[in-house]
């Protein structure tokens, strides 16, 4: 059996920043395990630019973003294997992996980061209605077929909801000479940043149709069209709104969920909202040892924000393995009122760290408000918001002198 | 001049080769798809009845009875999945209840172990099921089969034993001439001894080339949801609602791969080829599920699919023989269950007309799959050591290696395309429904079959994944 200190379960954003972080807190022995030919992850098939805008202040391609952390962990003694799969993480710490040239093995950890991204959800899980025929595809099989393989997978598209993903494709898709038929968001505000809905779809006169979704797949072998409907504020379709349209391709950009089965299995606690794992200060599990981080841990909007996530659960990673963590324990809960969907941590050990660094996401869109945070009932900070928006993460950071034991709760308030 | 033609490789087709393998004869299997077990045989419950409620007498009752008991030994010859894990069938009202009495005395007619079961008996084997269940009909002999490898498998060894497969071959007219037949398709004619119409939602135009007892087959729909694999308990047998007219009502079975699945609707509908879901009949669909299981984790749905049953208007079974022309009709359910006494009972049929000696060189075995999955460490490294691109994962869901899609790929009835995989070794079957597999089952399907990516296909010849190249390709590849 092979032994590390910290083996990192995916080699894309979130697990190349911990591994670097982690080695650079004093964390020596660690294997960063990755699926794929390369490390980078998802990054690889994102040629568009606007990455690293907040970590770099420059816009970069997806590729240029992993190359640089790439550089960065190649600088360390870093192991990594790729077209490496892990088929196995238990209780004890141990992680079952399987490549060409080491065969199948386990190896003994002192702690594992579940870095292993999101995936997208499909046609099954929206159960959307007609002929299973294929054609209808998530949009990031899409993006790797037309990015990595150098393939369209058609040329009339429609895209339905409003994801990030799937606004991306809609321009890359016209820059290939794919006619993008529309966008159908079944909400009546996009789930897209809002630069994505500028640059995608506004640039290139490609319609959004908020409200609307599609309500049937029609095709005998391969998609040959689909009926798109209008819906009322319950989201039930509205009789004599039915539109046919014509298309060889149906892009699902419907949602991304936080890739944990290896460990949802062995029992991880799953969040509700953000279907990832629920984690302290330290972003570590309910399985002491196991910790999770990036799109694996809840979906981010910008790779920017998974990477200094990632950074702080690998510094976070080497006080556990270093036994450095507060023995004593003052614990908050975070609870998410009005306005609010989600935030991360759920709870705190104030001993454990200096400050905390709240990420949240609001469930419906928000301008001229405040977002209020209240601890054990009395309001300790109100913050000005012009804006919030479901598509887009917030950020708080509290110092832990601010705080103490009890109830943090979080709510948005009128201006 | 072949002894037999088999039109249609479902269950029965397959079957019916199989165990026609087993003697010196020339067979020749027609499918009109482009792999076995493509239709019916591809979409259903997956369940192996125990055969207790068809009617005492009928044909149905009598095959699938039999039927099930054959299917330990075949599974084991044939390394398929198989498990009896007995299925119940509850009742929740008092007018359900009194249907048990009949059903029982059914059963015991039928020669079918079961038992009668109270609530506190029922909640201790299901603690799933709804709490006002009243009786339930407990029927251990009832299994679980994965119906796609059952399919291959008795094709592939019905290969290795001398059968011949032509895949995207139709039948299109059957004349009768003396002392034999000439089977006319879209590619070729062919003249045999004998023919066995096996040809599923088809077998009316079959038997409509030949028999002047003109017959109609009606397709009868039933809508299914799947859900992945989880660790929480959730139901362990198969569970039933009480039968009716219709068939056997709303089932919740595990599945072999441990998913589970829940339906079928049941609908009589026009068109053949229609395998569309909707969501209204499957939102009836989770209204009776959710009488027998209050809480089905819908958060777990990774699919919906559509199979059709081929009804024929007797709703029994229909096979007969007339001067070497043998009709296998309207094999609905339990039609999986009956399928190896079925095929058995045609050989019989057959055997009228050809002379059966057995082949010495028959192998009854198939070469098992390789299960990486339920091997330990030191037989994985042992089969990687050998070759390794079994060390390779490809699929990230369902854990399946490179070596078993080459594997899946060269054996007789090899996959051809990517449902073709996913039916022999279940990539594209799990959460990502084929998004992280899909690419890798492309490339190793090209690279293996000599085929460009782009002429792959994920099942007919329609039904493309690739449309074109970039313009910048192959500039830089």
């Amino acid at each position: 059996m092979l032994n590390y200190d910290l083996v990192i379960v995916g080699g894309g954003s979130a697990g190349i920043a911990c591994a670097i972080s982690a080695f650079d807190h004093g964390v020596s022995k660690i294997l960063v395990l990755e699926k794929d030919l390369y490390l980078g992850g998802i990054l690889l098939q994102c040629i568009h630019n606007g990455f690293g805008l907040t970590k770099y202040k420059e816009e970069l391609t997806g590729p240029e973003y992993a190359d640089r952390y790439i550089n960065e962990l190649k600088k360390r003694p870093i192991d990594f294997k790729v077209k490496t799969m892990v088929l196995k993480i238990t209780k004890n710490l141990q992680v079952q992996f399987s490549n060409a040239i080491d065969g199948f093995q386990t190896v003994q950890a002192r702690a594992i980061v579940m870095a292993t991204g999101c995936s997208e959800r499909t046609r099954g899980s929206i159960n959307l209605s007609g002929d299973r025929v294929p054609g209808v595809l998530t949009a990031g099989l899409a993006q790797r077929y037309l990015n990595i393989d150098g393939y369209m997978v058609g040329k009339r598209v429609f895209i339905l909801g409003s994801g990030d993903i799937g606004l991306i494709m809609a321009r890359r898709m016209t820059l290939e000479g794919a006619k993008v038929l529309g966008v159908a968001e079944i909400m009546p505000y996009s789930n897209g940043l809002t630069r994505n809905i500028v640059q995608c779809l506004h640039d290139y006169d490609i319609p959004l149709y908020l409200h609307h979704t599609v309500k049937r797949v029609i095709g005998k072998e391969h998609l040959e069209k689909i009926i798109v409907s209008e819906v009322d504020d319950n989201l039930q379709f509205i009789p004599g709104t039915d539109r046919e349209i014509e298309v060889d391709t149906l892009l699902l950009s419907v949602g991304l969920i936080p890739s944990i089965p290896l460990v949802e299995n062995i029992g991880v606690k799953v969040h509700p909202k953000t279907k990832g794992p629920i984690v302290d200060e330290s972003m570590m599990t309910n399985i002491p040892g196991i910790f999770a981080c990036g799109n694996a841990l809840h979906v981010h909007d910008l790779v920017d924000f998974v990477s200094l996530e990632a950074e702080k659960t690998g510094e976070k990673v080497a006080r556990f393995i270093k036994d450095e963590n507060a023995k004593s324990n003052r614990e908050m809960k975070v609870t998410p009122k009005t306005g609010i969907n989600y935030i991360l941590p759920c709870q705190v050990n104030l001993d454990n760290t200096e400050s905390i660094t709240f990420n949240f996401r609001v469930n419906q869109p928000f301008s001229s408000v405040y977002l209020r945070i209240l601890l054990n009932g009395k309001v300790i900070k109100k913050v000005k918001k012009a804006f919030m928006l479901p598509a887009e993460m917030e950020t708080i950071e509290l110092p832990s002198a601010l705080l103490e034991a009890g109830v943090l709760e979080m709510e948005v308030a009128n201006a | 001049m072949y002894d037999s033609i088999i039109v249609g490789a479902g269950v029965n087709g397959t079957f019916i080769a199989h165990d026609l393998s087993k003697y010196n004869l020339k067979i020749l299997v027609i499918e009109a798809e482009n792999d076995v077990g493509d239709v019916t045989s591809c979409a259903n419950s997956a369940i192996v009845h125990s055969g207790y409620d068809p009617n005492f007498g009928s044909l149905k009752a009598k095959l699938n009875v039999r039927g099930n008991q054959m299917y330990d030994q075949i599974c084991k010859d044939l390394d398929v999945e198989f498990e009896r894990i007995g299925s119940l069938t509850l009742a929740f009202s008092d007018e359900e209840a009194e249907a048990i009495g009949p059903l029982v005395a059914n059963a015991k007619k039928n020669g079918v172990e079961v038992s009668v079961l109270d609530p506190e008996e029922i909640l201790r084997l299901e603690p799933m099921v709804a709490k006002n269940v009243k009786k339930a009909i407990l029927a251990p002999s009832a299994g679980i089969i994965n119906p796609f490898e059952l399919c291959v498998a008795l094709m592939e060894n019905a290969m290795d034993n001398g059968v011949e497969l032509h895949l995207n071959e139709k039948v299109t007219g059957i004349n009768k001439t003396s002392g034999s037949f000439s089977v006319i398709t879209d590619k070729s004619s062919y003249q045999t001894k004998t023919v066995v119409n096996a040809a599923g939602l088809y077998a009316d135009e079959i038997n409509n080339f030949v028999s002047e007892r003109k017959t109609q087959i009606i397709p009868r729909k039933g809508e299914y949801y799947v859900l992945d694999h989880f660790s929480e308990p959730f139901v362990s047998h198969v569970l039933f609602t009480i039968p009716t007219d219709k068939g056997k009502g709303v089932l919740i079975t595990p599945t072999t791969s441990h998913n589970y699945m829940f339906g079928p609707s049941s609908d009589f509908i026009a068109d053949k080829n229609d395998l569309s879901t909707n969501k209204e009949v499957l939102d009836r669909v989770l209204a009776t599920a959710t009488k027998m299981v209050e809480n089905i984790p819908m958060n777990r749905v990774i699919r919906e699919f559509a199979g059709l049953r081929a009804y024929h208007e007797s709703n029994d079974f229909l096979i007969n023989e007339k001067d070497g022309f043998i009709n296998v009709l309207g094999m609905q359910s339990p039609g999986l269950a009956s399928a190896p006494a079925t095929a058995d009972f045609v050989i019989d049929l057959i055997s009228k007309t050809l002379t059966m000696t057995p082949k010495a060189a028959y192998n009854p075995k198939r070469r098992p799959l390789y299960r990486l999955n339920q091997k330990t460490p030191e037989e994985r490294n042992a089969i990687i050591a050998k070759d390794s691109r079994f060390g390779n994962m490809v699929c990230r869901c369902e854990k399946v290696s490179e070596g078993e899609v080459v594997d899946a790929i060269h054996r007789h009835c090899g996959a051809t395309s990517v449902k073709g995989i996913k039916k022999r070794l279940r990539p594209g079957s799990g959460k990502c429904q084929g998004g992280f597999c899909e690419p890798l089952i492309l490339g190793i399907l090209a690279r293996e079959l000599k085929k460009d990516i782009k002429d792959l296909r994920f099942d007919s010849s329609g039904a493309y994944i690739l449309l074109e190249k970039t313009k910048g390709r192959d500039r830089h590849a």
